[in-house]
């Protein structure tokens, strides 16, 4: 099969998550991630990001299936469904508003900033060596630390599911692929009179 | 002389579980799969050859081999 430019994404994925190893501010970049999957479901209606860029995909992907570290089963069914799907999306945009709430604390001077990550929203790992100092405001950095923790907690937990399920498991209770399918639905829905009998969508 | 049916696999897709995250659609060495508007995968029946691929590489494993006779 012939290779596109896009199929090179995995790298996109990797490097970010070696630079927040390196500088935490690195993280601000991770909310590509987040705008250009809605920007392009809510002007396209399809789930190009998911089926087309999405990074983090390719990654698994390539880790799972290429390199070969992933049992390729079945996954338990309740993950598929709507209840668990829904579920963890709302989970994790509490998740994110919480951390916009600990953002919120240092702007307002409230709370001083913690160098910390956590990691699956229970582990707090020390990350001060990401940090030495910048022209930014505390709050920025602070958001960039409660981002890629985001970020980092999401990839372990696509990592282990991809070891025991099928590589790219995590597209199954991924967030950004249920609320993008959302928008999708309510799209489709929407335009459900102007809608042909088969359209034939190429990817 | 009696005609014997000839018997194909298809993949089927369980649209209702269907993530639409179109990993099927990568694989598909015959591109035979679309994610229709972002909401299910669906299969185009003249082009899919049954082969499989998707059915092992669908991470939700809502895709199917169902015999269909032609």
């Amino acid at each position: 099969m012939k290779k596109h430019r896009y199929d090179y994404l995995w790298i996109f994925s990797l490097v970010y998550l070696i630079l927040g190893f390196f500088n935490i501010l690195f993280a601000w970049i991770g909310l590509l991630c987040f705008f250009i999957p809605l920007f392009l479901s809510i002007v396209t209606g399809t789930k190009l990001y998911c089926n087309r860029y999405c990074g983090r995909g390719r990654l698994f992907s390539l880790i799972g299936g290429k390199l070969g570290l992933s049992r390729k089963k079945d996954i338990p069914p309740f993950v598929r469904k709507p209840w668990f799907r829904y579920g963890f999306l709302i989970f994790f945009l509490t998740m994110f508003f919480l951390m916009l709430w600990n953002t919120w604390l240092v702007f307002s001077d409230a709370r001083s900033l913690k160098e910390v990550v956590t990691v699956l929203w229970t582990f707090k790992v020390p990350w001060h060596w990401a940090y030495r100092g910048s022209i930014f405001p505390d709050w920025a950095v602070q958001f960039a630390f409660g981002f890629y923790s985001i970020m980092l907690t999401s990839t372990v937990l696509g990592l282990i599911t991809m070891i025991f399920f099928k590589p790219r498991s995590w597209c199954v209770y991924c967030p950004m692929g249920t609320m993008t399918q959302l928008i999708c639905r309510l799209k489709s829905k929407g335009g459900m009179k102007r809608r042909t009998d088969f359209d034939r969508n190429r990817i | 002389m009696k005609q014997v049916k000839k018997r194909k696999r298809q993949a089927k897709v369980y649209k209702e579980e269907c993530a639409a995250c179109g990993c099927c659609v990568l694989v598909c060495p015959h591109d035979a799969i679309t994610v229709y508007k972002g909401l299910y995968a669906a299969v185009d029946e003249s082009f899919c050859m049954g082969c499989g691929k998707c059915v092992k590489e669908c991470p939700a494993s809502v895709i199917t081999l169902s015999e269909v006779t032609a």
